[in-house]
């Protein structure tokens, strides 16, 4: 379906993942941010790079795989993106949301 | 927190077979990457899963588990067990899946407490020192009953 958001018109999916991540800039990942209740920070910013990075080279998203990103620990990342940092990151970055169980 | 209507698992694990251990780990982990509260509380010989010398070195039950496929005579024999512990260890790195020490660390980290029972650990003869680092703390069973005790939580026993 399409959402309308940062002046512009994006496809998102039914729980609001982005469907092509072409369509995705910073603004965009700004404003989902904020419907999560997240102000995005420079460290925020640096997560969604590494995130957005592993995606690009089809690396499988994981918690185990935050932890020896070296960009940030776990606590850190459960910090920044309370409530399922992985699902509200994802979603920031305009990418699928991760099917690993782990 | 979660939009779901189960708020917080408690996970008691009573064994410490990897299957037994990786399914409370995995779902106490996955609990917490929905944004639900997970804790777990260790008892009997779900101890062993927090001690610090027999944590890296949990078996699969292969006797008096069909689904093993293999005849219970054999799963008996020496070294059988460690083999197929090792064949299934094998198979959880491929998918990535931490090993114990490893686990119980992103767990802690990932806000998810761990309990240990009172009267397992004072019936094994055990001493905090024994135990994680990361270990919450030593609980009986009426501490533990009390931290069920809000709205939609969960008590779940493996």
């Amino acid at each position: 379906m399409d959402k309308t958001i940062a002046q512009a018109t994006i496809s998102v999916d039914q729980e609001g993942y982005l469907t092509d991540f072409s369509q995705w800039n910073k603004e965009i990942g700004t404003e989902i941010a904020k419907e999560q209740g997240i102000e995005m920070t420079d460290k925020h910013w640096e997560v969604i790079d590494y995130i957005q990075d592993q995606f690009k080279n089809e690396h499988p998203l994981s918690i185990r795989g935050i932890k020896k990103s070296g960009v940030l620990n776990i606590k850190e990342f459960y910090a920044l993106f309370p409530g399922g940092p992985l699902k509200k990151a994802t979603m920031i970055a305009g990418i699928p949301k991760p099917k690993s169980c782990i | 927190m979660s939009n779901t209507k189960v708020k917080k698992m408690l996970f008691i694990l009573s064994k410490a077979t990897l299957e037994n251990v990786y399914a409370a780990f995995v779902m106490a982990n996955g609990a917490r990457m929905e944004g639900i509260e997970s804790e777990i509380f260790f008892t009997f010989f779900g101890l062993e899963a927090i001690q610090k010398k027999k944590l890296e070195h949990l078996h699969v039950a292969t006797v008096g588990n069909p689904a093993m496929h293999m005849p219970t005579m054999l799963g008996g024999l020496p070294g059988v067990e460690a083999l197929a512990s090792k064949m299934m260890k094998k198979e959880m790195d491929k998918l990535d899946m931490p090993p114990v020490g490893e686990f119980l660390e992103i767990l802690s980290d990932s806000g998810c407490k761990l309990w240990a029972c009172k009267l397992a650990v004072d019936m094994f003869h055990l001493e905090e020192k024994d135990l994680i680092d990361d270990l919450d703390g030593i609980l009986t069973i009426g501490d533990f009953y009390s931290r069920a005790d809000q709205e939609g939580t969960q008590l779940l026993f493996i």
